[in-house]
């Protein structure tokens, strides 16, 4: 069952590492902010139009397994902090029907308006997904009590504070991760845009501009952010079940699962490569991948920084005894195998999205192409 | 929780208008991406460019709609958690694996080639192309296939058991789960049932573009497709809906008698092909009845007894020679989910004391009553009756407007094949338009019978509402259920905007040209 428990958490811990590199998605929207010119404009959201799904589907998949997986996670986080998912939700419906009706004639509220709809899920999904994660890593005020089902009048089993995420939103470490994720976000996308977009001399200046400043704050953020992780205090799990504050909790854990820290280093020095080549070469765009396999590296190594070790992933700040580990908020044995099972697709769902991607991003994409296609966004 | 059943109340109001919502868009991606997939496999073999036109009309209508449909979706999955946290936990170990499931085996699959469908014409050999816009065919059926297994299941629960040491329910059978008989049928069901609405759909459209009359030929070869697939989609329909029907008569048979609005059954019971409910009197005035009707139905048995909603809380049946035995009351079954849920609490209590043997004659206890453990949050058998008069009427609407929707597609093929003058007429264009409200409405009546006839389980017999929702407050779901709601207002006025733009420059040029 362990063994099961930790496969599962290895399974999300990739998934969320593969959707956080997706997060370039929501970057490139964010940049909307800052480009200038109807052309340029669709030529970002075309670029990545293409990948937009992607995103959305490795979301929705991420929800899907986690409440498979760890049921208990899925029934506290998203019945407490019922704000700060609800707010993540009403970005990501927003996004989803702007690429394609953006540039539709008869959209009711002109280009602008869907343009903004990417721009606000760009900057509101990536912070407050990091709002969210930042809550297993900080902890969330809710308290577990199995026994509440059989109250008639108060039957809820998970019970957060009466805030119900706002007050996770209002936290400066939750704030802090969230930023970060931003950032990352925002580099990952000039990065991707360098790397598949070809529009002439001043677009792909413009990307490697703002990839450099990005990664720039990205950096200190991640940093200041890493800092505050393993200085932290964790909450470890005895094997009677018994939760207690340990400090340097996530630190300890590196130190004691050492290939979690080498896997940590490594998708640093990954993220670091990237940037760096781009930094140093004007017309490398190929940086993308360093810093995109280094983010899914990395983010797997935190998560599992997170949920190994007897460490509550999920520590409530109201009543240890309540926090959330991979022991006790996971499904069964057999529900844990039937899925495992079924994860033995995941290969084939990870090549044909290799092959199509590279079929689809063989060539970069042109201003002229995607004038010239009926269907572009 | 001082607001419980506010809470309760706007959870179901929020859950059903993003299901309702949601349910607008998915039936049509169902059948358009097979009408779709068969235009590009008649253009792959035979190479003739109207087709490849004609297909990539329709992928501009298909493409609209499928985003908002997938934006509607994700808004379900999440509410499992955000309004429906007790749920979560209490059956997540079950309801959990089909979610995930879907998304892994479809979301992927759709969301990877449905980018190739669209921007890959230039990018990937034709034999790909087509094998992609197959695969989004494949995946959106696929993706129905786990949700109807998820949603079949809380009809029918099967392939569990309860674990008193977890309070929650486990999965002790993935295929029991997977291929019930309730989750089979819902399946085919539902995804024929979307063959029917695109078709319908397409054969509007084409109409209206035909009475333009610059695009008759396109539209007739669009009403060959879809005609064909339409008309397969609605014997399949309705040869489904009488399985669901004898399925729901074994498993939901309260359910049924709020379909029919029968309070006391018969032996050899009538079905009602029309009437209007009188509720307080538990009557049917103006009734057209079809003897036998409803035993034939249920049981395809037409001497067989049909039990109504009094019956079924006074615990009655009759036998086929008309005499009367005893089942198990509502009554009877409050007292019995009251004992599962105490024989729960004396387990608790055990297992905190370490007193093994008190436990283990908990657990028998729990066994023995678990079957009606939901009944114990009710205070009076009415609590268990599902709004009869909603449930009546959308049975209706459904089956009346699904015998139009027969005829109307044999009609179409006639025409087509046969009178092509009729195609292009007013009277053809309105026919064709207003079908196309009538194929959602029968489509959505079709839901809120399943859905409205269950009430008040979240989990048939195990989980009522009240016991499934999250801790919340009631003026959260408020303002959320407003929030949605003016979203949805403000992207389905767009939809439709944008679908009548695109059908109109459709009718002012000539698409195959």
């Amino acid at each position: 069952m362990e063994t099961l428990q930790i496969y599962w958490w290895l399974l999300i811990s990739v998934l969320g590492g593969v959707l956080v590199f997706l997060l370039f998605v929501q970057g490139g929207q964010s940049l909307l902010l800052e480009t200038r010119g109807a052309t340029a404009k669709n030529v970002i959201v075309n670029a990545l139009g293409r990948k937009w799904e992607l995103t959305f589907t490795t979301l929705v998949v991420f929800g899907g397994a986690f409440f498979a997986s760890f049921p208990l996670f899925y029934s506290t986080s998203f019945g407490g902090a019922y704000w700060l998912w609800m707010a993540i939700l009403f970005s990501f419906v927003l996004q989803a029907v702007s690429y394609e009706f953006r540039r539709k004639s008869g959209n009711l509220y002109g280009t602008g308006t869907y343009d903004f709809f990417l721009l606000l899920n760009g900057v509101v999904g990536c912070v407050l997904i990091g709002v969210a994660v930042g809550v297993l890593f900080f902890g969330g005020d809710f308290s577990v009590t199995r026994g509440n089902i059989l109250d008639g009048q108060a039957p809820v089993i998970s019970v957060w504070a009466s805030t119900h995420g706002l007050e996770a939103i209002c936290s400066w470490k939750n704030l802090l991760l969230g930023f970060t994720l931003f950032f990352l976000a925002r580099m990952n996308a000039a990065l991707y845009l360098m790397n598949s977009v070809d529009d002439g001399s001043k677009f792909f200046t413009g990307c490697r501009n703002k990839a450099i400043l990005n990664g720039i704050v990205f950096v200190i953020l991640f940093l200041a952010l890493l800092a505050v992780i393993l200085l932290s205090d964790g909450y470890t799990v005895a094997p009677d079940g018994t939760v207690t504050a340990v400090a340097y909790k996530y630190a300890i854990n590196l130190i004691e699962l050492w290939w979690l820290l080498a896997a940590l280093a490594l998708g640093v020095v990954l993220v670091l490569i990237g940037y760096g080549l781009t930094l140093l070469r004007k017309t490398y765009n190929k940086g993308i991948w360093w810093t995109g396999i280094g983010t899914i590296i990395t983010i797997v190594a935190l998560l599992c920084d997170l949920g190994y070790n007897n460490t509550a992933y999920m520590p409530s700040l109201t009543d240890p005894q309540s926090s959330l580990t991979i022991a006790n908020s996971s499904s069964t044995e057999f529900t844990l195998t039937v899925m495992s099972w079924v994860s033995l697709l995941v290969p084939v769902v990870i090549l044909y999205i290799w092959i199509v991607w590279r079929k689809m991003n063989a060539t970069p994409m042109t201003s002229a192409e995607v004038d010239a296609d009926s269907h572009s966004y | 929780m001082e607001d419980l059943i506010q809470v309760v109340d706007w959870s179901r109001m929020q859950f059903a208008l993003t299901a309702i919502v949601h349910w607008l868009f998915v039936p049509l991606t169902i059948g358009l991406s097979l009408i779709i997939a068969v235009m590009e496999t008649i253009y792959y073999r035979t190479r003739n460019e109207k087709w490849l036109k004609t297909e990539k009309f329709w992928m501009t209508l298909f493409a609209i709609n499928f985003a908002i449909g997938v934006a509607t979706g994700i808004i379900l999955e999440f509410e499992f958690g955000t309004n429906w946290s007790n749920y979560s936990w209490f059956v997540g170990d079950i309801f959990g694996a089909p979610l995930a499931i879907e998304g892994l085996l479809a979301f992927f699959m759709e969301a990877t080639f449905f980018a190739v469908m669209f921007f890959g014409w230039k990018k990937v050999s034709a034999g790909f192309h087509l094998a992609s816009t197959w695969l989004v065919a494949i995946g959106v059926s696929l993706s129905a296939l786990w949700i109807l297994v998820a949603n079949a299941w809380m009809q029918y629960p099967v392939g569990m058991e309860f674990d008193p040491a977890q309070m929650r329910n486990v999965m002790s059978d993935f295929l029991a789960v997977a291929t019930s008989g309730v989750a089979i049928n819902k399946f085919f069901h539902a995804v024929t049932s979307g063959w029917v609405l695109a078709s319908v759909f397409v054969i509007g459209v084409s109409c209206i573009i035909a009475a333009r009359g610059k695009n008759l030929a396109m539209a007739k070869d669009s009403v060959k497709v879809s005609g064909w697939i339409g008309l397969i989609g609605i014997i399949l329909t309705m040869w489904t809906g009488d399985g669901s029907a004898v399925e729901v008569a074994r498993v939901q048979p309260m359910k049924l008698a709020a379909m029919e609005g029968l309070y006391r059954g018969e032996v050899g019971q009538e079905l009602v092909g029309f009437g209007l409910i009188d509720t307080e009197n538990k009557e049917i005035d103006l009734k057209i009845g079809i003897p036998k009707g409803l035993s034939l139905l249920a049981n395809h048995d037409m001497d067989s007894f049909v039990p109504g909603i009094d019956d079924l809380i006074d615990g009655i049946a009759l036998t086929p020679e008309g005499d009367t035995i005893n089942t198990v009351s509502y009554a009877e079954r409050i007292e019995i989910g009251k004992a599962a849920q105490q024989a729960l609490r004396d387990y608790e209590a055990a297992r905190q004391a370490g007193d093994k043997g008190a436990m283990e004659a908990a657990n028998a206890r729990i066994r023995e009553n678990y079957r009606f453990f939901g009944y114990g949050y009710f205070n009076s058998p009415q609590d268990a009756v599902p709004p009869v008069a909603l449930t009546f009427y959308s049975f209706r609407i459904m089956v009346m407007a699904g015998g139009y929707l027969l005829l109307l597609l044999i009609v179409a093929l006639f025409v087509v094949y046969k009178k092509p003058d009729w195609f292009d007429t007013r009277l053809a264009r309105w026919i064709g338009a207003l079908s196309i409200p009538v194929v959602w409405i029968c489509s959505e009546a079709g839901w809120i019978v399943a859905e409205v006839g269950r009430q008040p389980w979240t989990i048939q017999d195990i989980l009522p509402v009240q016991a499934a929702v999250s801790a919340v407050t009631a003026s959260s779901v408020q303002i959320t259920f407003w929030l949605f709601a003016v979203v949805f207002a403000a992207l389905i006025a767009a939809e439709i905007s944008i679908m009548v733009k695109e059908v109109k420059k459709g009718s002012e040029r000539e698409i195959t040209e």
